[in-house]
């Protein structure tokens, strides 16, 4: 019997391991901005392209940065509830426009309700670059102090809202 | 059927001589070929995001398109490989090198598979000498010995 213990011990940290896998998200990659500065920018806004939106303009806010297409089909399943939590005007809700055409943009905001205050236009993806944009939708959570506190990757389902986005929210506004 | 044929061979012809035209449009090197170099080589130690299994040079994600758009930019104004690496990871993190640095948290990724060698080979070595210790040479009895040259003698 004891010659079986070595392999049945080795064979279950492998599947341990491999079990813990099944349930990672390969596409989740820990970014390197939390707990950095939000990088600077200034952006036409899409309600009015001779006015910029900047992030500067929210320092001593807590503030939900939102990277958005009308091309991205996951931006479709997030944005209900973007709207109902924009309605509660629990967090102020600020968007970015990826790689997109004003046209489009404006066009998908008016069939399905716009959340933003104000929707930055990053037509060439630059600025989506310098925040390591890679998949759209993705969220960033920024505080007072324009430090990024919490990056969601894909789209934001209930369940992040409730148990990270909210009681963070909560935190941050306390601090 | 002469017809079809003749047909079949006259569209083969069309189909070979638009590909060739195609190429013929590609679209010329960039000018000045260390810059070239030094692009081509970043992009193929770069991860594509979007397609993660895909260098930078092999991938045609619009993103992987930005990203070498904006490496040749960098190369362009004299930037090193090391500081458009560094530029890339701030963004993206350690995730887009093909090589991850060796740090704290990959530590077990650089040593891991010397240590599992090394386990191995420490554990075949105690193994083996195990085994030599149990097989002790056991000389034959007599009657054993027989029976062999009798085995052997009826072989030969």
């Amino acid at each position: 019997m004891r010659r079986f213990i070595l392999p049945l011990v080795i064979f279950l940290v492998v599947a341990g391991f491999l079990f813990k896998g099944l349930n990672l998200d390969p596409r989740e990659v820990p970014s390197p901005l939390v707990g950095k500065p939000a990088p600077q920018f200034s952006l036409p806004r899409l309600d009015n392209p001779e006015t910029v939106f900047t992030p500067k303009e929210m320092l001593g806010k807590v503030w939900l940065f939102n990277v958005w297409a009308s091309w991205c089909g996951a931006c479709r399943d997030e944005h209900p509830l973007l709207v109902e939590l924009a309605k509660t005007g629990f967090v102020p809700v600020y968007g970015m426009d990826y790689k997109d055409t004003r046209e489009d943009a404006q066009q998908w905001l008016d069939q399905r309700g716009n959340p933003y205050v104000a929707t930055a236009m990053d037509i060439d993806g630059q600025v989506g670059i310098d925040y390591g944009v890679y998949g759209v939708p993705e969220t960033y959570v920024i505080d007072k102090k324009g430090t990024i506190a919490y990056k969601q990757i894909g789209p934001i389902t209930e369940e992040v809202l409730r148990d990270k986005l909210i009681p963070l929210i909560k935190r941050l506004k306390a601090q | 059927m002469k017809v079809y044929s003749i047909l079949r061979l006259a569209l083969a012809c069309l189909l070979l001589h638009t590909t060739i035209v195609l190429a013929e449009e590609a679209q010329p090197l960039e000018a000045n070929q260390a810059i070239e170099v030094q692009v081509q080589r970043l992009s193929e130690e770069l991860r594509c995001l979007v397609c993660q299994n895909q260098t930078l040079a092999d991938s045609h994600a619009d993103l992987a398109l930005d990203l070498k758009r904006e490496i040749r930019e960098m190369a362009t104004k004299g930037m090193s490989d090391k500081e458009i690496v560094d530029y890339l990871v701030e963004r993206y993190g350690d995730f887009v090198r093909y090589r991850p640095p060796l740090k704290s948290s990959t530590v077990l990724l650089w040593v891991g598979p010397f240590g599992l060698l090394l386990a191995g080979g420490v554990g075949l070595f105690l193994q083996l000498r195990r085994r030599q210790t149990m097989t002790t040479d056991a000389p034959l009895s007599a009657e054993e010995a027989r029976k062999v040259s009798e085995l052997l003698d009826k072989e030969s």
